[in-house]
């Protein structure tokens, strides 16, 4: 993969009256790269994307999109950039395949390509039945779809998605999820996502940054954030083993480090002083023949790592 | 095959260059078969086209009587402005209607693309965000130009069948006019709705404030310019003839504040080749005047003021919504 700097900011802000939605962002984003754009709502999430893709103004700092500046050239970036909106909506009195063909005007597209690429969009997104029904009826996930359809009707180089996944059902998500790494991996297209919804960023994203209140709190691939939270810190071990037995919970008591062990709805948690420690509680256990079902060490997911920054924020301000 | 890969080629081009990004005809294409093609403009054009029809017939069956009583001169015209019997004349209801079209074209430009969710989605394309506010003014325009001659066209053509009568040269003239000052005067109110799309979030709020704008300054205006008049030049009698002449200029002048006096005002001038002024006259001024009509140069030059009064505001109202469209911050 090409280490080629795709979007780059430079200590961005944008302020809104008092409140600062934005602040000092600095973010690197490589050619070929899923980034995740995490944090609650209201953390700046979409003020950011609206900044790189020129349709809001920065109060300060600087953006770079493919070496383009969105401030002064909107156009050479909304060529290069497709933008999917959080809220996607189209014209609901035109049919699926009449709207895309209506951006692809909008982008020069001739009409017999716009034509070709919108029928193989339109069954690629799995909508190829609807495609001459009108919007007016499709439902949340088809919009969805459709919306992935239009963005890559003109054919960017980056795709800038805003809560891509918001309102689709399980199914319709994993569909769009194996969609995004399809295109990330074989057409080597830049993805950057903005989401909440943490599990599912953790299973496609190359690296992530956390936003909390316009400050990105911490960036990286989440292996090293994970590594970088836990590490000598305190965290809990959840466990389900057979037998599921006060035997057990007395011999993890006697581990050195465990400071307390519960049990949480069917499973075992134990605090323990680090992650070392944890590894000591699987050897013990299962040298003494239990089976172990289920181990895991908190602190190693993004929920945790997320928790934690929030946490953090929650306490300082 | 060849000749149009050379076309994509060089408008592929022209548009990675600064200038046009071509985006302000594809817009106006789209937003042009929009409008033609929504209910709500085909029930006013049909309401347009019914009432203007129906003046015209009454108005042509009873022209005989008129000829009869004030000469056969601009015969053709007097069709548009004659009222026959019950009915108010063609150009009544053209003036009452016709700003009920231009509001209903604008009043969810802007909105209804917000509501929809498909503005930040349209401005994410690579396209001026002009092209976007341009395409749906212009098209709006296109729509009421094609409106009302096609509606003139047909209610002139209905008129020489009636009547047997050809218009001459200068009626025609006239009569086109006629029609390009109402399109202004649409066109009026068709800025004033979009503006009210730009400024109100809900497409009904925005269409109700047109609705309130254009009562107000069809009825409202014309209807207390005279006490206002009245207060500031109180006519203490008959006798007092510099005290009424005050009264009526200002009472007239303030009147024409209201677009929809002035667009009335230019219609009578312009369709009545008989009217020598607009104003009040005195009985000395009249004295050794030559009866007849104006010559179509003169009466142009007695609405001047007013045609360009119409086309400044409709201007202004578009500068303003421009200026806000632009500067405006899209959030999804």
């Amino acid at each position: 993969m090409g280490r080629n700097i795709v979007i780059e900011t430079h200590d961005l802000i944008r302020i809104y009256g008092s409140i600062t939605a934005v602040d000092k962002l600095n973010l690197t984003i490589y050619e070929g790269e899923i980034f995740g754009l995490l944090g609650p709502n209201g953390a700046g999430k979409t003020t950011t994307i609206l900044m790189l893709m020129g349709l809001t103004e920065p109060t300060s700092g600087s953006i770079s999109v493919m070496g383009y500046d969105p401030t002064r050239e909107p156009l050479q970036v909304k060529r290069v950039a497709g933008y999917m909106p959080d809220s996607i909506g189209f014209y609901d009195y035109m049919t699926g395949r009449e709207n895309l063909l209506y951006t692809a005007s909008l982008n020069q597209i001739p009409m017999k390509e716009a034509e070709r690429r919108a029928d193989e969009l339109l069954s690629r997104v799995g909508l190829k039945e609807a495609s001459d029904c009108k919007v007016r009826g499709y439902s949340r996930g088809m919009r969805q779809r459709l919306g992935v359809a239009d963005v890559l009707i003109k054919d960017p180089k980056i795709l800038i998605l805003d809560e891509p996944t918001l309102g689709i059902d399980p199914e319709g998500v994993k569909e769009l999820l194996e969609l995004i790494v399809k295109l990330s991996k074989e057409e080597g297209k830049t993805i950057l996502i903005s989401s909440h919804l943490l599990y599912q960023m953790q299973e496609i994203c190359d690296r992530v940054g956390i936003f909390v209140k316009g400050k990105l709190m911490v960036c990286g691939k989440i292996t090293d954030l994970a590594e970088n939270i836990s590490g000598e810190k305190e965290c809990a071990v959840e466990l389900i083993m057979k037998p599921f037995d006060v035997a057990a919970m007395e011999i993890i008591r006697s581990i050195d480090g465990v400071k307390d062990v519960y049990t949480q709805g069917a499973m075992l948690v134990a605090d323990v002083q680090s992650d070392e420690i944890a590894v000591k509680i699987n050897r013990e256990l299962i040298e003494r023949g239990y089976i172990i079902y289920h181990f895991r060490v908190r602190g190693y997911t993004l929920d945790d790592i997320y928790r934690q920054y929030f946490g953090e924020e929650g306490v300082t301000i | 095959m060849i000749k149009q890969k050379e076309v994509t080629v060089t408008s592929f081009d022209k548009g990675t260059k600064r200038g046009s990004s071509g985006g302000f005809y594809k817009v106006f294409i789209k937003e042009l078969s929009d409008q033609l093609s929504s209910i709500r403009f085909l029930i006013l054009f049909f309401l347009i086209l019914v009432t203007g029809v129906a003046s015209f017939y009454v108005a042509a069956s009873s022209i005989r009587d008129t000829v009869e009583e004030m000469g056969n001169e601009f015969v053709f015209l007097r069709l548009f402005t004659t009222s026959g019997g019950s009915l108010p004349p063609f150009t009544s209801f053209l003036s009452f209607l016709g700003p009920l079209v231009g509001l209903s074209i604008g009043f969810d430009a802007i909105n209804g693309e917000e509501n929809r969710g498909t503005i930040s989605r349209l401005l994410a394309q690579p396209i001026y965000r002009d092209d976007v506010i341009n395409g749906k003014f212009l098209a709006g325009l296109a729509v009421l130009g094609m409106m009302t001659f096609a509606l003139g066209g047909l209610v002139g053509g209905m008129g020489i069948l009636l009547t047997g009568l050809p218009p001459t040269g200068e009626e025609i003239l006239r009569l086109i006019i006629y029609l390009l000052i109402s399109v202004v005067y649409m066109a009026f109110w068709l800025g004033l709705s979009v503006l009210f799309s730009l400024l109100f979030k809900q497409a009904a709020t925005s269409a109700l404030a047109g609705i309130a704008v254009w009562l107000l300054f069809t009825i409202f205006v014309p209807l207390l310019s005279g006490p206002v008049a009245d207060l500031i030049y109180p006519i203490r009698g008959q006798d007092d003839i510099i005290g009424q002449l005050r009264n009526i200029t200002l009472q007239q002048n303030l009147s024409r504040i209201s677009p929809s006096t002035l667009y009335d005002e230019a219609v009578v001038a312009m369709l009545s080749p008989g009217v020598r002024t607009l104003g009040p006259i005195l009985l000395e001024q009249i004295y050794g005047a030559v009866p007849g009509p104006l010559p179509l140069g003169q009466s142009l030059l007695l609405i001047w003021p007013h045609i360009t009064g119409l086309v400044a505001g409709t201007l202004i109202i578009f500068g303003i919504t421009y200026t806000i469209f632009l500067r405006r911050e899209i959030r999804a």
